[in-house]
Parts: C-alpha cells; sequence; structure tokens
C-alpha cells in the first residue's frame, strides 16, 4: 500500500463522477470507482490510470441494493480517505405523481441510499478519526417546485441527513460536504432547457469537489451565482410562490 | 433540427444533432447524411452533417498510454488540450499543433491539420499510427499504414468523410520543458518575409504574421516568428518546467457591430502590432508553449469580433515555384480592400500525407474577412489567381469554394473518391461541405 490519498467515487459512470473521480486522481489520488456495471467502468478506470499514473479499483455497487451496503464497506481493500456519492435520479416528476413505483425509486435514489451508505462510512471515519465524506445534493432541494418536488424532496432529506451529520462528526474530526451543482450539462439534463449563465460542466463540478474536500468546505454552491438564486427563491413567500410558474 | 455552423458562423444550416454514449450508439447514429463533430473549430460546413451530425466531444478517454515509447491509445473526442494538460507536465506534447489548442483528436486527424513546423516535421496525421474507424457501411476497422492502408491515406486529411474515426494511436514528442525560445524577425516587404522563411526552414517552428493592409513599398511587411523547445538549463530560476495554460477568462461577450472592424480600426493595429514586434526583433527570449502555438486561445469567443454575419477564412497553400509573384497579387488586391482580418498568416509547408491533405511543398496565406458587401466575388477573383498558380485551398477553413476550385486544386479527389465508394457504397456518409463539393449531383 502506498502512502497516497484515496478517494472512492460512488456512482462512478455518471458525467459528474467521471469528472470528480480525473480530478481527484489528478491531485494524486488513488480513485476505486463504484457503479452499478463494473464492465462499463473499465475504460474509464484505464483513462485513469493512463492520465494521470495513480491505482484504480472497480467495485460492483447499487444505491438500492441497500442490503449490500455493509458487506460493499467490509470489501473495501482499505479505508478511503474520502468518500463522495455521485449516485442519484432525476426520474420523470409527471410519471412519479401516478406510479409509486417510479416515485418510491426517485425517492431511495436521492435520499435513501446515498444517507444509509454515507452514513456507514462515517461510523468507520469516526471510529478512525479522520475522513472526507461528500454528498452531492441539490439546489432543488432548497425548495420544493411543482416541476420536481418528487426530486427535490428527496434531495432535501438528503441535504438534512448530511447537515445533521456534518454537525455530529466534526466533532470526531470527521468532514462532511454538501455540494449543490445547480445546472450541469450532463446526460441527465440532456434535452432540457439549462439557463446558460447558470449553468456549468461536469469538469467544474469535479474540480469544485476536490477544492471542497481539500479546504474543508461545508456547502458548496458549484456556481456561486445559485447562493443568491436560491436565497431569493427560499425567502419568496408561499402565498406568493405558488402562483408562480417554475 | 438544430441550426448548426463552424467556427466562422457562415453558412448556418440545419441539421439533427445527435450526442451519442456509446460507440455502439455513433454506430445507431449513422443514417444517410451524417457527418461526425469534434469540438466545432472548423470554419466552414465540414462538421455539419447533410441531414445529421453526430457530435464526438464526449468520447475523450485515453485508453493507454506508455511512458517509454511516447505512444498513446486514445478516444477522439478527446481536446487536444486536455492531451497537452495531461500528459504535457509529464514530459509528452503532441508533435504538431494548429493556431487552437480546442481541437479534437478525431477533427485534428479529418483535417490532417498543421503547425508552424509542417516545413520540417510534417502534418498531424505523420505521427498518427492507426486509427479505429467506423464505416458508412456498418464496419468497424482498424485502419493503419499496414492494415487497410487505403482507409487509412485516406481518412488523414479525409474531412471525416471515410466513416466516424473513434480511436486513434499516435506518438507524442518527449520535451524537456512547455516552454518555446522564440526569436522575432521584423521584414520590411514580401520578399524580404518571404527570405525571413527560407531562411528559418532549419527551426522547428516558424510562421510570419503580414501586415495585409500594409501598400505599395511596404507590401507584406511582417513578423517572422521562429521557435525551438526549451531545454530546462534555459529557463530563469523558479519557472515551473511546464507552463500552465490559462482558461480563457476574458471573453467577447456579444457580437461586435460590424463598424468595429473597419479599415481605420484594422490600419492602426496592425500599425501598431507591427512596431511593437519589430522593437522585439532580433534578439530571443523563452516564452510559454500557450501564447507561442496558441495566441487567438487566450481571447475566448474571438469569432464574435466580426459580428453576427460571421467571417470566412481563406487559406490557399501556392507552390514555391512562382509563389512571390502570387502571394504579391493577391495581398495587393487584398490590400487595396483593407477590410481583410487584423492579421494575415504566412508559412512554409511541406508534403502532405493523407489523399486529401492540404498541405503541399509552398507557402500557405491565411486571411480572415468579415462577410459583408462583395466578399464572396472578390474571394471567387483570389480562387482564380490560386487555382492558375496550381494551389489549393484548405477545406478546414473553406466555406465557399466552387466545385471547379476545387477539382483542379485536388487532383487526387478522384482515388478519394474511389476509396469513399469502397468504404461506404450507400452514401450516408456526407457533410454540407461534401455536398457542396464532392458528391454526385
Amino acid at each position: 500500500m502506498t502512502s497516497r490519498k484515496s478517494a472512492i467515487v460512488l456512482g462512478g459512470s455518471s458525467d459528474i463522477g467521471r469528472a470528480t473521480a480525473r480530478a481527484f486522481a489528478k491531485a494524486g489520488y488513488d480513485v476505486v470507482l463504484a457503479g452499478r456495471d463494473v464492465a462499463a467502468l473499465e475504460p474509464d478506470a484505464a483513462d485513469l490510470r493512463a492520465r494521470y499514473n495513480v491505482e484504480v479499483g472497480l467495485r460492483k455497487f447499487d444505491v438500492l441494493d441497500t442490503a449490500s451496503f455493509e458487506g460493499f464497506v467490509g470489501g473495501l481493500p482499505a479505508l478511503p480517505d474520502a468518500v463522495i456519492s455521485i449516485v442519484g435520479l432525476l426520474g420523470v416528476q409527471q410519471n412519479a405523481e401516478s406510479d409509486l413505483a417510479h416515485a418510491t425509486t426517485i425517492m431511495r435514489s436521492n435520499y435513501e441510499g446515498p444517507s444509509l451508505i454515507l452514513g456507514l462510512f462515517a461510523e468507520k471515519f469516526l471510529a478512525r478519526g479522520h475522513g472526507t465524506l461528500v454528498g452531492v445534493s441539490s439546489v432543488a432541494g432548497d425548495r420544493g417546485r411543482a416541476s420536481n418536488y418528487v426530486y427535490g424532496s428527496a434531495k432535501a432529506g438528503f441535504s438534512a441527513f448530511l447537515s445533521g451529520l456534518r454537525a455530529r462528526a466534526s466533532r470526531g474530526g470527521v468532514h462532511v460536504v454538501t455540494v449543490k451543482p445547480g445546472f450541469v450539462r450532463t446526460k441527465m439534463t440532456e434535452g432540457m432547457k439549462l439557463i446558460g449563465p447558470l449553468t456549468v460542466e461536469a469538469p467544474v463540478v469535479g474540480d469544485a469537489i476536490l477544492q471542497a474536500v481539500e479546504k474543508k468546505t461545508d456547502v458548496v454552491y458549484v456556481s456561486g451565482k445559485w447562493r443568491l438564486v436560491m436565497l431569493i427563491i427560499k425567502t419568496l413567500p408561499e402565498a406568493m410562490f405558488k402562483k408562480l410558474k417554475f | 433540427m438544430t441550426l448548426v455552423s463552424g467556427w466562422g458562423r457562415f453558412p448556418v444550416v440545419d441539421s439533427d444533432v445527435l450526442r451519442p454514449r456509446s460507440f455502439a450508439g455513433v454506430g445507431d447514429a449513422i443514417a444517410a447524411g451524417t457527418i461526425a463533430r469534434g469540438n466545432g473549430r472548423a470554419y466552414g460546413d465540414a462538421a455539419i452533417g447533410a441531414v445529421r451530425t453526430v457530435a464526438m466531444t464526449g468520447f475523450d478517454r485515453v485508453r493507454s498510454f506508455d511512458p517509454a515509447t511516447g505512444r498513446i491509445r486514445l478516444e477522439a473526442g478527446t481536446l487536444l488540450s486536455d492531451l497537452i494538460e495531461t500528459f504535457g507536465p509529464r514530459g509528452f506534447l503532441p508533435f504538431v499543433v494548429p493556431g487552437t489548442r480546442f481541437v479534437s483528436i478525431g477533427g485534428a486527424i479529418a483535417a490532417d491539420v498543421h503547425g508552424k513546423n509542417h516545413h520540417c516535421e510534417g502534418g498531424f496525421g505523420r505521427y498518427v499510427d492507426s486509427i479505429l474507424l467506423r464505416t458508412g457501411q456498418g464496419e468497424v476497422i482498424e485502419a493503419s499504414r499496414e492494415q487497410n492502408p487505403d482507409a487509412f491515406f485516406a481518412t488523414i486529411g479525409g474531412m471525416g468523410l471515410t466513416g466516424v474515426i473513434l480511436e486513434a494511436t499516435m506518438r507524442l514528442r518527449t520535451v524537456e520543458t512547455g516552454w518555446i525560445r522564440e526569436r522575432v524577425i521584423s521584414a520590411s516587404d514580401l520578399d524580404a518575409a518571404m527570405r525571413a522563411l527560407d531562411a528559418g526552414d532549419s527551426a522547428t517552428y516558424s510562421v510570419a504574421w503580414i501586415d495585409c493592409v500594409a501598400r505599395g513599398r511596404d507590401l507584406g511587411r511582417s513578423l517572422i516568428y521562429l521557435g525551438e523547445h526549451a531545454g530546462k538549463d534555459e529557463l530563469t530560476d523558479g519557472a515551473a518546467s511546464f507552463p500552465v495554460g490559462k482558461d480563457p477568462g476574458l471573453g467577447v461577450p456579444v457580437d461586435l457591430p460590424a463598424m468595429t472592424l473597419n479599415r481605420h480600426s484594422i490600419r492602426a493595429f496592425n500599425e501598431l502590432y507591427y512596431r511593437m514586434g519589430a522593437r522585439r526583433a532580433g534578439g530571443s527570449r523563452v516564452v510559454s508553449l500557450y501564447p507561442y502555438f496558441f495566441p487567438l486561445d487566450s481571447l475566448r469567443d474571438w469569432n464574435r469580433i466580426y459580428g453576427r454575419r460571421g467571417f470566412l477564412q481563406h487559406q490557399c497553400v501556392i507552390p514555391e515555384a512562382g509563389a512571390r509573384a502570387v502571394l504579391a497579387d493577391i495581398l495587393g488586391r487584398v490590400a487595396r480592400r483593407g477590410d481583410a482580418s487584423f492579421l494575415a498568416v504566412l508559412k512554409k509547408l511541406g508534403h502532405g500525407d493523407g489523399i486529401l491533405s492540404f498541405p503541399l511543398p509552398g507557402y500557405t496565406l491565411a486571411l480572415d474577412f468579415p462577410v459583408r458587401g462583395d466578399i464572396l466575388n472578390f474571394l471567387d477573383e483570389i480562387d482564380r489567381l490560386v487555382v492558375a498558380a496550381s494551389g489549393r485551398l484548405y477545406l478546414a477553413k473553406d466555406a465557399r469554394q466552387s466545385r471547379a476550385t476545387f477539382a483542379v486544386g485536388y487532383p487526387a479527389l478522384s482515388r478519394f473518391n474511389a476509396i469513399r465508394k469502397s468504404l461506404d457504397p450507400a452514401g450516408n456518409i456526407r457533410s454540407k461541405l461534401s455536398q457542396r463539393l464532392f458528391d454526385e449531383v
């Protein structure tokens, strides 16, 4: 084992996951990519090894299979320095309004699974006395919107979980980062109408996550403009907010 | 349908843009009238599908790298900037880079781009060992100098018309540093400029920036930039051996009104640029590779300077014999017009490698013109001079040359078309450029 730092990326095959893995590998971290389809992660692992000459491991991880979580954490060859959860599912709001199964999948993918796995790592990190946990949440969790409140509510739950965990874990030397990327041009948002000046590319998110881990930031709005936008949206009175087409 | 244009923002045309996520998806995306598109830095209509355009920039994985040999295998959507930033600090750079680093590897191969070293080191394709190609017929083939050589040499410089380039294996050069020792020579007229370029034949990199507004005795006055890779011992104390490429932060936020570029502003700019450069002439200094190779990259969205209607770049190459008279004629007409680019580029080229590669031994001149007035007629007039001198135009920059100009300039066209036909009998791979210049009507 080298003395290099290591990070595990949950949801490694997503655009933000790939970008985050690149940012950490570039900074010299050994990386473990975890995702549902390990074979599909192979080219990304080869990419990181060729580019940055770091060790890259692959692990199967399914955020909906919570029963596998303890085995997953226990099966890692070593406890990493940082765990980054990119996993999430936007889903289709309209379908989720009438299809309970779809709504459940969105809720579990964005709240239950990510919270449970980071909670599990938190216990290990606290026992060890150090480590960083990163949860990619969303500005959509700052206030429920008519157009995506199933997703948004799950992200709100995840943000609350992270903030509570941060308060507790910080006393034990463990740092928790909440990332709210805003609009990112990825396959998840393909075909959506994104507002240009509020939209960033995946590598910007990857770099922001690395920065947050290194500088021990608590909550990161990837584009600073979002902090202001969401401040305004959060403070609008409900009576006015419900009339907005938003 | 989406409105698509090249870097010159002319023409703007309709094409279906697809963004597949896997190579299998690329295959599925190919239908009648499809072309691949990298980062959209071709100036005209080369990377716009006749019907459908397949965006390749998502494919940016390095498959393997051997630091012992500098051989790298990568996906075709990887940007040159990415390659430079990742492997530069490890002591490796591409052998050939064009004037912008924001091109994809696939695009660089398809246009067989040249750099400031073409006169002695050849073009981008020379350092490509093999290509993974998805043909229009639906096959995925590996092509190299030994395996499927016809497909290989037709793909280098083939403007994407042999199929979609998925991956490539190429060689990188080893460098001690990311710095260039630059020497500036000022030339008071065209003869002096051509002499200086000839004298710079032994320099690794050489290029001339011409004041294309200067007339009369000053016609063709220029600054010639020669360059060599700098060694570690040439760096000032404390300098990092590899410079940081600054993100182009400063951009052109809006389309400038067409008025901004007029003969007075261009003349003033050229005068200033020439004088500032001439003051540095004679000496040498060590500069970062970024401003040396990519001077325009520091101004993001510089294509907006030419206004909403876009601009045309005219880049021709004229064979060495007789080049002087033709270049003087072209520059004279451009100077009399007065509305060409702030700066024109003159450089020497050597032999091209691909069947349809642009370079041939001689001088290449690149000029930018805003789209307005009678510019199309004027460029046709310039084309007649190019054709008469057995020259040709660069397809990666072209948006308007005629079929006749193209056919005369590229005598290997029939051989190219035969190979294209064998790879794509149904004619699925077609761009707006191929419709304009190649395809049977």
